[in-house]
């Protein structure tokens, strides 16, 4: 039955992809491909070298090579024009001895001798290790629930972990506004419940801060976690409880061990972007609120100093670099091993 | 007692999930709220989605923002896709830890260093070659291209890690053209994560704040530039009228794609068994 029904009608994957190939097939004789073929032999690049080379174009033009000129400009001076800040080599006559190599290293100087952009700093690493603690503390136990999950559960529990992500994040930090209000829903709720008899100040401070942003990177941790703890080999801890030993001491001793390579990859991922993060302080935080990312922010749309922005964010670079090479290390290693 | 007791998983989950929805929630209850205290209930009423029909100055942000996304999806795609065939299928060549570096550190690199960065490239490409003139959409979609296409690749990049190339190989053996093996082969079995990919970049080109203020130019404000001038000033129940739309298109985006998938992995399964037993 089920055979003669196949004969009749073939299964709609195959009939799709038939159409798709017809069409690819067209698109393989179509002038501009076999004319781009030509051309780009006759130059001498076969397509696997165009393969490599547009997206490595494309990342070097836009990706590294600003990189260089934002370090270039945080040793400009700063000057009143369009665009503000002094070319670093300039001709002031006609000979090549009149070439004038203008390197200011003030801004740098000045990021040091004023205390603000220090206390910036040690204040947003202190925010965004406290937050990403946080969010670990809550990010674990969910990804192990659903880890845990029966098979039909995962991908559902999983998708509705997925689902804010894709939703707007500046209108989700939005909705904390709503909540952390004075007459917010949580004030609301706490003086209903007869916890506090006042509302409590909580919009505009840290702990508005904390909030959003465990709730905004939430499934960046959850994600690496849940990817780890669901390839987990199970008989391990089956082992150790014929074994004898506890479930808890199972999970100190076995599951959280194993799940060390995860527990990085999600906390780089909220540490690191938290560290600079405008939005949430600048909507949730106290007005003053000493945030790296804010800093750079007011220094480039505010004040207008385009080199003392640059050097903030060459700063924060240089800081970052090693949290970002360990995260691309330990990324590269992953991907290593999915293709083993 | 931790990882057995189904009363510590039952309430890790309850209270994760509350956690991610109830912001959400509260945000799609508020919007049909008749009182303009957005936090004091008076009552059902649509009349902040009217009120947000007729303003012009959102239909424009969101018209710019939408054109915007899908070039920069379209884009993100295109060159993802190629980053991420080179990365699982090339094996070593000369400059290729350099490229996985470029396409890992955009996902976790901070906004601002990433617009500044940008920003200032294309006001020296402008004083250098002329172009591009000025800044609005294109920097825009340049930049989001730019940070979209690394979720592309490692979106691309795990999916090829998945699959073992023999299909690939077959076809090779059997004397197609490496070109001619993408498009009918690979291009077909890796389909389901191109559309993720291009989702997923469609949705954070949609979404950026940081990047779109430090590229744009005047004339050239995005929906989350409009939201975010709008959101300093307080709540205002048409922006939760705004989010509620928002979340309800990419939630009904998110499953009708998720119920394809699923079931083309079901029809694929039965085609399999189908297949075997046949055999």
């Amino acid at each position: 039955m089920t055979q003669h029904h196949r004969q009749a009608q073939p299964p709609q994957g195959e009939r799709l992809s038939a159409g798709v190939q017809l069409m690819l097939r067209a698109l393989q004789h179509l002038p501009p491909y076999r004319w781009t073929q030509a051309r780009l032999a006759r130059w001498g690049v076969r397509g696997r070298t165009a393969v490599v080379a547009l997206p490595y174009l494309w990342l070097l033009l836009f990706f590294l090579i600003p990189f260089v000129i934002v370090l270039k400009i945080s040793f400009s001076a700063t000057q009143l024009s369009m665009p503000p800040y002094q070319p670093l080599l300039q001709w002031t006559g006609e000979k090549l001895t009149s070439l004038r190599l203008n390197i200011n290293p003030g801004n740098y100087l000045y990021l040091w001798q004023d205390s603000l952009y220090g206390r910036a700093f040690v204040n947003s690493i202190q925010v965004a290790a406290v937050s990403t603690l946080i969010t670990l503390l809550i990010g674990y136990p969910l990804a192990y629930a659903i880890a845990r999950s029966s098979t039909k559960w995962r991908g559902v529990l999983m998708m509705m972990v997925i689902l804010p992500f894709w939703t707007s994040f500046l209108l989700r930090v939005y909705a904390w506004i709503g909540i952390l209000k004075n007459n917010g829903l949580l004030n609301n709720f706490l003086i209903w419940a007869g916890v506090i008899d006042e509302p409590v100040v909580m919009l505009q401070t840290n702990f508005a801060v904390y909030m959003g942003i465990v709730y905004s990177y939430l499934p960046f941790m959850v994600m690496p976690l849940y990817a780890n703890l669901e390839k987990m080999d199970l008989t391990l801890l089956e082992a150790a409880k014929d074994l004898g030993c506890r479930p808890m001491r199972a999970f100190f001793n076995i599951t959280l061990p194993l799940s060390m390579p995860g527990v990085v990859a999600g906390c780089m991922l909220v540490f690191i972007p938290a560290v600079g993060e405008f939005v949430i302080p600048s909507l949730l935080g106290p007005p003053d609120s000493l945030m790296i990312g804010k800093v750079l922010w007011t220094e480039f749309f505010n004040n207008r100093d385009w080199p003392v922005a640059s050097a903030v964010a060459i700063a924060l670079l240089i800081f970052l670099v090693v949290p970002i090479v360990y995260f691309q290390r330990a990324q590269a290693r992953t991907a290593q091993a999915g293709q083993a | 007692m931790k990882s057995q007791t189904p009363w510590f998983r039952l309430s890790s989950l309850v209270f994760g999930f509350a956690f991610l929805y109830i912001p959400i929630l509260s945000l799609i209850v508020y919007s049909f709220n008749k009182s303009k205290l957005v936090t004091v209930w008076g009552g059902f009423s649509t009349q902040w989605y009217g009120k947000l029909l007729e303003n012009d100055q959102i239909l424009d942000a969101a018209w710019l923002s939408l054109r915007i996304a899908t070039v920069n999806a379209t884009g993100a795609t295109i060159i993802g896709t190629f980053a991420g065939l080179v990365l699982a299928r090339f094996g070593q060549f000369r400059g290729r830890t350099m490229l996985s570096a470029m396409t890992t550190a955009p996902l976790v690199m901070p906004d601002v260093i990433t617009g500044l960065s940008l920003l200032l490239m294309f006001v020296a490409m402008e004083q250098a070659f002329g172009w591009p003139a000025g800044r609005g959409i294109t920097t825009i979609t340049i930049a989001h291209i730019t940070l979209t296409l690394s979720y592309v690749t490692v979106i691309v990049q795990s999916r090829l890690a998945t699959l073992d190339g023999s299909l690939e190989e077959a076809a090779m053996d059997l004397g197609a053209r490496p070109a001619r093996v993408f498009l009918l082969v690979t291009l077909p079995i890796i389909a389901p994560a191109l559309v993720s990919g291009w989702l997923l970049a469609f949705t954070i080109s949609l979404d950026d704040l940081v990047i779109a203020s430090f590229v744009s130019g005047p004339g050239s404000s995005t929906l989350p530039m409009l939201i975010y001038s709008k959101v300093r000033l307080g709540v205002s129940p048409d922006i939760n009228a705004l989010a509620t739309i928002m979340v309800g298109l990419v939630s009904l985006g998110v499953m009708i794609t998720g119920y394809l998938m699923f079931r083309r992995e079901r029809l694929r399964q039965r085609d399999m068994q189908l297949a075997s037993s046949a055999a």
